[in-house]
């Protein structure tokens, strides 16, 4: 099979770090990539960067998406062709109805789809339709429009950063039979985590560490490497990136790699 | 002083007046329905409607508890809006003020008085859609009765060419318990000059929420200025300010709210969108008299934020598109 997106040694600097250091992964047509990695570690550098956002374009290294370049592509560009992203922490839109924010991104909107992508993440249509995407909205309500947009707009690849943050244990459940539902009707959809049972949903999972992904494999083999070798650091250093405050263990992870 | 009066019905309205009478109204029937209007409103008995054209009093529809006086001067009308203490007024009252003309002065001196436990919304449309030189101006009188509550919501159009004056002053009373909700709106077509000014006093455990709404484009010049004081215990007030300007447009906001009564709330809240060339200010002041009021501001202005713009983008939108939903969803 052909791989739907591979990025090939992507660096990005930004004021005052280098937050990618020689990315590469490929992911495949309608698969559930899981990308773990401790806080800091880069995950959410590297959606800003797929989604081509500003700020995150690639010193160095190169996007290919379905065999095209996008490398230098900006982002309505990457979204016309299939990706999208749901934010960590969705924007806010005063004055924008949940229903209209919903069908933004659908080809052929129609209110059918709109409330399957509702009750997609457990929201009542005659509830959210008319509710505009503000402040008005809690943290979980927020985050489970973005997820539900992005379902709506049945993309070709979905990089959602952390969707199971700020949402109940009963949401986690939800989404992950929404994102295996999204792969089913041929979606890839990477998913970028620091909570490593979300990799039961997954079909492969990789592991990013100070910028750079270190392992790939199968959900069980990267979560178990994950656990091992990457929590004890979290205890021990904190999110990263990391300060040199900490001597000898800072040294060491950096020089050699977390993991390594 | 000169009030028409009439009975109306959709097929009759025309027929029953002379000729030219009937080509006013219809003519600023349409520009009330460019404003936003709806014409089948005027011609409904159970709603209370005015529709003024320059200096000419058009119609005038009163129903229960609602009384309607206009008086025509050499450049505008004079208007006495009154409704009864106790009337609960089922549907807003519609006023249509216009002028077809490309040039001219339109000078509004209304006075309204809401009687003590009333409750009534207005629905204003003032259309200029040919404006070329034109002065729109307005002197308003509001006495809101204690315990009565006024909405007021005052659509603008003002054409493509920008060539007019917008000129409102307000001087507001609001009465024990009142409440005084007020909208203006100028968000399609072109906005020219416009000049807000509204004072507001609010008496013990009344109410007073202010909106301003307006999009600038062109050389379009927008200020608005609202002085809201909170002068009796446990009165409310706030200030709700939107704007956006783009191209060379320039967007000044002035807001004072005073807490000077134990208890008084005062919040003012303005976002601001500038783009290309544009200019935006906020000056809002801060003035408690009293140890036990509280006031407080927030003010957002400048681009538009990066992350709404990619968050739309990364549906597909284009960075102009995007801008339009913020903008418009900001307007709404």
């Amino acid at each position: 099979m052909n791989p739907l997106l591979v990025v090939e040694n992507v660096h990005v600097h930004r004021p005052g770090a280098e937050v990618l250091r020689g990315v590469n992964l490929t992911i495949y047509p309608a698969e559930v990539h899981v990308l773990l990695g401790l806080n800091g570690s880069g995950k959410s550098s590297l959606a800003y960067t797929l989604m081509g956002c500003a700020g995150y374009r690639p010193a160095q290294g190169r996007i290919l998406f379905d065999g095209e370049d996008i490398t230098d592509l900006p982002v309505p560009e990457r979204a016309r062709r299939g990706i999208t992203l749901a934010w960590q922490e969705p924007a806010r839109f005063e004055g924008l109805r949940t229903g209209d924010y919903i069908a933004l991104g659908m080809r052929e909107p129609t209110l059918a789809r709109v409330e399957e992508a509702l009750r997609a993440v457990a929201l009542a249509s005659a509830a959210y339709l008319g509710r505009p995407v503000d402040q008005t909205l809690s943290g979980g309500e927020r985050k489970r429009i973005e997820l539900a947009a992005v379902y709506a707009m049945r993309p070709r690849l979905a990089i959602l950063d952390e969707p199971d943050s700020g949402i109940d244990v009963l949401g986690v459940e939800e989404i992950t039979g929404l994102i295996r539902q999204m792969a089913a009707e041929g979606t890839a959809v990477l998913l970028i985590t620091h909570r490593d049972e979300m990799a039961d949903a997954a079909d492969r999972a990789s592991l990013m560490c100070g910028g750079t992904v270190v392992k790939t494999g199968s959900p069980d083999e990267v979560r178990a490497y994950f656990a091992q070798r990457c929590r004890p650091h979290e205890e021990t250093l904190g999110a990263q990136p990391w300060e040199p405050v900490n001597g000898d263990v800072y040294k060491e992870v950096v020089t050699r790699g977390v993991c390594e | 002083m000169k009030a028409h009066t009439l009975p109306l019905s959709p097929a009759s309205l025309l027929t029953r007046r002379d000729p030219a009478w009937a080509r006013d109204f219809e003519t600023i029937l349409k520009a009330y329905e460019a404003a936003g209007g709806k014409p089948s409103a005027l011609q409904s008995d159970r709603i209370a409607s005015a529709v003024i054209s320059a200096n000419r009093v058009l119609m005038v529809n009163e129903i229960p508890g609602v009384h309607i006086e206009a008086e025509e001067t050499p450049t505008g009308i004079r208007a006495h809006i009154r409704v009864d203490p106790g009337t609960r007024v089922e549907y807003p009252v519609h006023l249509c003020f216009g002028m077809i003309p490309q040039e001219g002065i339109q000078e509004i001196v209304p006075t309204f008085e809401i009687g003590e436990g009333a409750e009534v919304g207005f629905l204003a449309h003032c259309t200029f859609p040919n404006a070329m030189n034109l002065q729109h101006i307005m002197d308003a009188t509001v006495r809101i009765g204690p315990g009565a509550t006024m909405r007021y919501t005052e659509a603008h159009y003002h054409g493509p060419y920008g060539g007019i004056q917008v000129l409102p002053t307000s001087h507001v009373v609001v009465g024990e318990g009142g409440r005084f909700e007020n909208e203006f709106n100028l968000t399609h077509g072109r906005v020219g000059r416009m000049e807000i000014r509204m004072e507001v006093d609010v008496a013990a455990r009344g109410v007073a929420e202010l909106t301003v709404k307006a999009y600038g484009i062109g050389e379009d010049s927008i200020r608005a200025e609202e002085t809201v004081r909170l002068i009796g215990p446990d009165a409310r007030g706030l200030t709700k300010t939107r704007i956006a300007v783009r191209d060379r447009a320039v967007g000044e906001v002035y807001t004072t709210m005073e807490g000077n009564a134990p208890g008084a709330r005062g919040h003012m809240d303005c976002t601001e969108i500038v783009r290309g060339e544009a200019v935006a200010r906020n000056t809002p002041i801060v003035i408690v008299r009293h140890d036990q009021a509280r006031v407080t501001h927030e003010a957002a202005i400048g681009s538009v934020s990066r992350k709404e713009l990619e968050t739309l983008m990364a549906r597909g939108l284009s960075e102009e598109e995007a801008v339009d939903i913020i903008i418009r969803g900001m307007l709404a």
